[in-house]
């Protein structure tokens, strides 16, 4: 079956409604979010078909999944060996990504036609949704790492469209300008990265890449001794670098500290970008080049560590923070963390099975968390604040949201037949085989994330009697419908065979037994517990904790001091020592030289005026001038 | 022999065909100027459209007559250019006398080039050059009541002949140095003796008058500022492409043998030719002279990526006319309009020209945004092709000058653009309503500028045809 007739319509069709939103958008006003919905279902319907497609009807060739190059066009030839190429990809892991972002960005236009209803720059939203939907989809479906990259720069641009769409808000901007330049940061890493990759390995395609690195041993990168830098080899540093660039935009330790203030965009957008698809692109990257990772144990180590570490500093920060928002984006840092920890594992084993784990907790955690962000956007719509500590008592005000926030709760916290559930069992399952210490890790992480999840929920919809009247219901059904679509699929994706469909080797078997299970399940109960005891009903028992782990619970609810530490490395160490002498080189020495260049060429360029008399005569006398010189010079002297 | 010479030289004869009908009915019809531009038009459309009928190579007329896919190519590029000048000199030309004259003259340039750029030989070649300059000398005194046309087709013709003559005297010294008019038998015949580099210099001094090339342009500010804008940009853009397909093919067949004198020559000349022009365009205050300048600066950077004489070279020459075709006559478009309907011309009557003429300001931008090289518009790729042609044969002096006096550009193209988006005028240039040909030019142009850089296939398409050695 040829893909290539409708697969890139996919990506189209949102820059066909970002580009008609953004010129014509003024004049359309509600009907902006329609066709911009309306060209998305078009979008996730393809979507669907494709998967069905590849999945159920041709992509299965002698038992597995072979990656399809559905698309090919050169873009820009420089030459013969050198040219530009944009493509389109079709393997089990875009497949499925293409399922998800086109599947939950649907939901989350569709939540914004309330949501944002009543915005003075509703088209604008759209149209930048439409971008953002554009380049996340040009992203996953990229056939080579400078097109990742061309879609990955796009992504931030879009991402920090949205983040700082309430231009007016000053947090809103210096959160877009935070996201922006930390993520910029890590592309920094990233591009150096790809162009190791891309100098040695002779080539920008994946497939190429990963087939010249993998089947020959003797490509540059892989021998250590000859080339390498500070005594590593030049793998390892690509790699390495590689997976910066996937850290900055997945928010790993330590270049988190953007997600959390990225908050302040809409919470819809929240939702799309900071849930289930541009925050997952690291995970999305490092799979995407996981063969080549497979050849360097030592770099799949750094990863395991780096999400282990994520997902559990993560965790315990959210246990103290108050802002819903918040709360959920540290919870989407370590639950990212744990999909980094568990592609890292198979550093430590012949085993991939952490692979496919990784990426089903990717699909999975998709669902769950979009919808985490839409209820809280829901709860944030009725009583306009993100504090949960003036919240309380909301499940007789908003009951559909209290039951799919219930569900979603459950599902993150990896309670049966729960999503999270499978897709944790079975990175659980990989770290038990692979790593125990991670494994102890890994089940702390789990409780800290069932205590947290529930302590938001408590808060929100239990503790005290609602201090709101039900003024104006629980939103329109444009609301109320993604939230229970959301919850169905947070219910039942758990049940997809997964690894049978996306594994690193083609497919695989992974039956996870049934007593393995108890430990993490009674985990999760116990956090539940727990959160139950604190803050089911209004009492002063939280604060009594606090008090008596004073220093402990400050530190936390600082974060850390990560941003203090960044701000004081920025404002201190590079403004006062590298920033101000620059500055000063720049307005004395460079503009000084500038501003003379600038001078002697208009001197210059007065002086040479009288050359153009306007008469033809002088004219004459300098062409037969030239000639004689001309030939003068070539005949005499060469 | 008869049905290869309707099919080989399809093109030129269309031409004729038009040149006549429009005599006849200049004769025998009574026609109001409008009918008769719809119908001239519609002849160009046409035409343009014939040239995308086969192209096959061959030769006639005992190799006088020489075409290949890459001659058409030029050619329908050449006819692209023309169809755009007669869409946006409508409103200057509707309230002419002589309409009909008007298309006859600039055809009749038209198939003058025609001929050079299919000319095997060089008396053809020479008959073809003279075709397409004394028509033009007309042309520029088609503002028959203004008395600075009259002094530009004055110098036109003035400086032409002399040209003509440096040229033809350069032929003749060449043909009694090899025996041989034709250039297929000439190359052989040339050694690189005292007297061939003399007999070229002279060549090149026709060239280089022709396509305003430093110490040889000095016409060229005086002619463009006098000329009405149609006949300015048709100099500009059509003349100087069809002289530069020429001079490519010609270098890079004829005077293969020697190529190692010219790489230097046209090394000297592109240094000297971007550094001049864009020392004068600094300070043109007539939008128009300011444009001719602009476009002596173009040519260095041509000259530039001729001197690689590599295939991706002569791609990048015919990749960069076409976009220069359309950068250039989409600014001209402009510039024609507000000519023609306000008279007036200055750089700072453009002050606050967005205010009132949004479309027309965007449209002026972009094609400034790609006359200057700024990406993704089509210039950036013209120009980076161009340099990257010149940087293949390693010598870096050329392009890192080049490279700055993009800098230097980047600064009289943006003085402009600011003049139109950002300073304030008390009388600025009123409402203009955009009749609805120009409309169609300024279109084709800013599409053109939008998509020829950005899809790769038309430069593909380029490079495949190319040649080089």
């Amino acid at each position: 079956m040829n893909y290539s007739s409708y697969i890139t319509l996919i990506p189209l069709l949102p820059l066909a409604g970002f580009i008609i939103l953004g010129l014509f958008g003024k004049s359309l006003t509600r009907s902006a979010g329609i066709l911009g919905t309306f060209l998305l279902l078009v979008s996730t319907v393809l979507a669907f078909y494709t998967a069905y497609n590849y999945f159920f009807v041709s992509g299965k060739i002698n038992g597995i999944y072979p990656p399809v190059t559905a698309l090919h066009y050169t873009w820009l030839s420089f030459s013969p060996g050198l040219s530009i190429d944009m493509g389109v990809l079709v393997d089990p892991a875009s497949v499925m990504m293409l399922v998800v972002v086109t599947f939950i960005s649907l939901m989350v236009h569709l939540f914004s036609l309330g949501y944002m209803k009543g915005e003075d720059r509703f088209a604008t939203y759209y149209a930048f949704l439409g971008l953002f939907t554009f380049s996340m989809l040009g992203l996953v479906l990229s056939t080579n790492l400078l097109q990742i990259y061309i879609f990955w720069e796009l992504v931030g641009v879009s991402s920090f469209l949205l983040i700082g769409f309430y231009y007016d808000r000053p947090a809103a901007v210096a959160a877009a300008k935070k996201a922006f330049i930390v993520t910029r940061f890590a592309d920094l890493g990233f591009l150096i990265g790809i162009l190791i990759l891309a100098y040695y390995g002779g080539t920008l395609d994946f497939n190429m890449l990963i087939y010249r690195l993998t089947a020959t041993n003797l490509s540059p990168l892989t021998q250590t001794p000859q080339i390498g830098f500070m005594g590593i080899s030049l793998l390892t540093w690509a790699l390495v670098l590689v997976f910066i660039g996937g850290a900055g935009k997945s928010a790993m330790f330590p270049l988190h500290i953007w997600l959390p203030d990225a908050m302040e965009g809409p919470t819809p957008v929240s939702a799309l970008i900071h849930a289930a698809t541009m925050v997952v692109a690291g995970v999305y990257l490092v799979a995407r080049l996981y063969p080549v990772y497979l050849l360097d144990e030592a770099v799949l180590q750094i990863i395991t560590w780096v999400g282990a570490l994520s997902a559990l500093l993560a965790a315990i920060i959210a246990c103290t923070q108050t802002d819903i928002k918040r709360v959920l984006a540290y919870s989407t840092i370590s639950q990212i963390g744990y999909m980094l920890f568990a592609l890292g594992l198979s550093g430590y084993g012949d085993t991939a099975t952490g692979y496919s784990a990784s990426l089903f907790h990717l699909f999975t955690h998709a669902f769950f968390k979009s919808l985490l962000f839409l209820g809280a956007g829901a709860v944030i719509h009725f009583v306009h604040t993100n504090e949960i500590r003036e919240m309380g008592g909301l499940r007789k005000l908003m009951p559909l949201t209290h039951i799919t926030f219930l569900i979603a709760c459950l599902a993150i916290a990896g309670i049966p037949p729960f999503a999270g559930f499978f897709s944790k069992e079975e990175i659980l399952l990989a770290a038990w085989e692979n790593n125990r210490f991670g494994y102890i890790l890994g089940l702390v992480t789990s409780g800290l994330t069932a205590y947290y999840m529930f302590r938001l929920y408590f808060r929100i919809f239990w503790n005290r009697t609602p201090s709101y009247s039900n003024h104006h219901g629980e939103g329109s059904w444009t609301m109320k419908g993604p939230l229970l679509v959301l919850a169905a699929a947070a219910i039942t994706v758990g049940f997809i065979p997964f690894p049978h469909f996306v594994a690193v080797n083609g497919q695989e078997e992974i039956t996870v037994p049934l007593r393995f299970s108890i430990a993490p399940v009674a985990v999760a109960i116990a956090g539940i517990t727990i959160a139950y005891v604190l803050y089911f009903k209004n009492n002063p028992l939280p604060r009594k904790w606090a008090l008596a782990f004073r220093g402990m619970y400050k530190l936390v609810r600082h974060k850390f001091y990560f941003d203090e530490l960044y701000l004081f490395i920025t404002k201190k160490i590079v403004f006062n020592g590298i920033a101000k002498p620059a500055a000063w080189i720049d307005r004395h020495l460079v503009d000084g030289f500038m501003n003379g260049a600038g001078w002697a060429t208009t001197r210059l360029s007065e002086s040479i005026k009288a050359l153009q008399s306007g008469s033809v005569q002088n004219y004459m006398l300098y062409v037969f001038g030239s000639i004689i010189a001309l030939a003068a010079v070539f005949i005499y002297w060469t | 022999m008869l049905s290869d010479f309707f099919i080989l030289m399809k093109q030129e004869l269309v031409i004729m065909v038009i040149i006549f009908v429009l005599l006849l009915l200049k004769i025998g019809a009574d026609m109001s100027n409008e009918k008769m531009m719809n119908l001239a038009n519609g002849l160009l459309l046409l035409n343009l459209a014939a040239g995308f009928t086969g192209n096959q190579p061959g030769v006639l007329f005992n190799e006088m007559y020489v075409t290949n896919p890459l001659i058409v190519l030029e050619k329908n590029i050449l006819n692209l250019g023309t169809l755009i000048i007669s869409l946006q000199s409508f409103s200057w030309l509707k309230k002419h006398d002589h309409v009909p004259e008007f298309y006859v003259l600039l055809l009749c340039t038209l198939l003058g080039m025609f001929f050079m750029i299919s000319s095997g030989n060089l008396i053809l070649f020479y008959i073809g050059l003279e075709l397409s300059s004394i028509p033009l000398a007309t042309m520029a005194n088609f503002d028959l009541a203004a008395k600075r046309s009259s002094e530009a087709a004055m110098k036109f013709i003035m400086s032409s002949a002399f040209a003509s003559g440096l040229l033809l005297f350069g032929i003749s010294l060449l043909y009694g140095a090899t025996g041989t008019l034709t250039f297929s038998e000439m190359t052989a015949l040339i050694t690189g003796s005292p007297l061939h580099i003399f007999a070229f210099v002279l060549l090149l001094a026709g060239f280089a008058f022709k396509i305003s090339v430093v110490p040889f342009h000095l016409w060229t500010a005086d002619v463009y500022e006098g000329a009405p804008v149609a006949v300015t940009s048709w100099l500009s853009v059509v003349s100087k492409g069809s002289v530069l397909f020429v001079f490519v093919s010609v270098l890079y067949t004829v005077f293969k043998p020697i190529a190692g004198n010219w790489y230097n020559m046209l090394f000297l000349l592109s240094v000297v030719t971007i550094l001049i022009g864009n020392l004068f365009a600094i300070r043109q205050n007539n939008i128009k002279r300011f444009l001719a300048f602009s476009s002596i600066a173009q040519i260095g950077f041509i000259l530039v990526g001729i001197t690689g004489s590599s295939q991706v070279s002569s791609a990048s020459v015919v990749y960069f006319v076409l976009i220069y075709v359309f950068s250039n006559l989409a600014a001209f478009g402009v510039v024609a309009l507000v000519s023609a309907v306000t008279g007036r011309e200055q750089v700072s009557d453009y002050k606050g020209f967005y205010k009132t003429n949004p479309v027309l300001s965007w449209v002026l931008t972009i094609a400034l945004f790609s006359l200057a090289g700024v990406p993704p518009t089509a210039g950036f790729f013209g120009k980076f092709f161009l340099l990257m042609a010149g940087a293949g044969k390693g010598n870096y002096i050329p392009i890192t000058i080049a490279a700055l006096n993009m800098i230097l550009s980047f600064y009289y193209y943006l003085r402009i653009v600011k003049a139109v988006f950002m300073d304030a005028n008390e009388q600025p240039i009123e409402r203009l309503t955009i009749p609805a040909y120009s409309k169609l030019a300024m279109f084709i142009c800013v599409a053109g500028i939008l998509i020829t850089g950005l899809a790769g296939f038309v430069y593909d398409y380029i490079y495949a045809l190319s040649f080089g050695f």
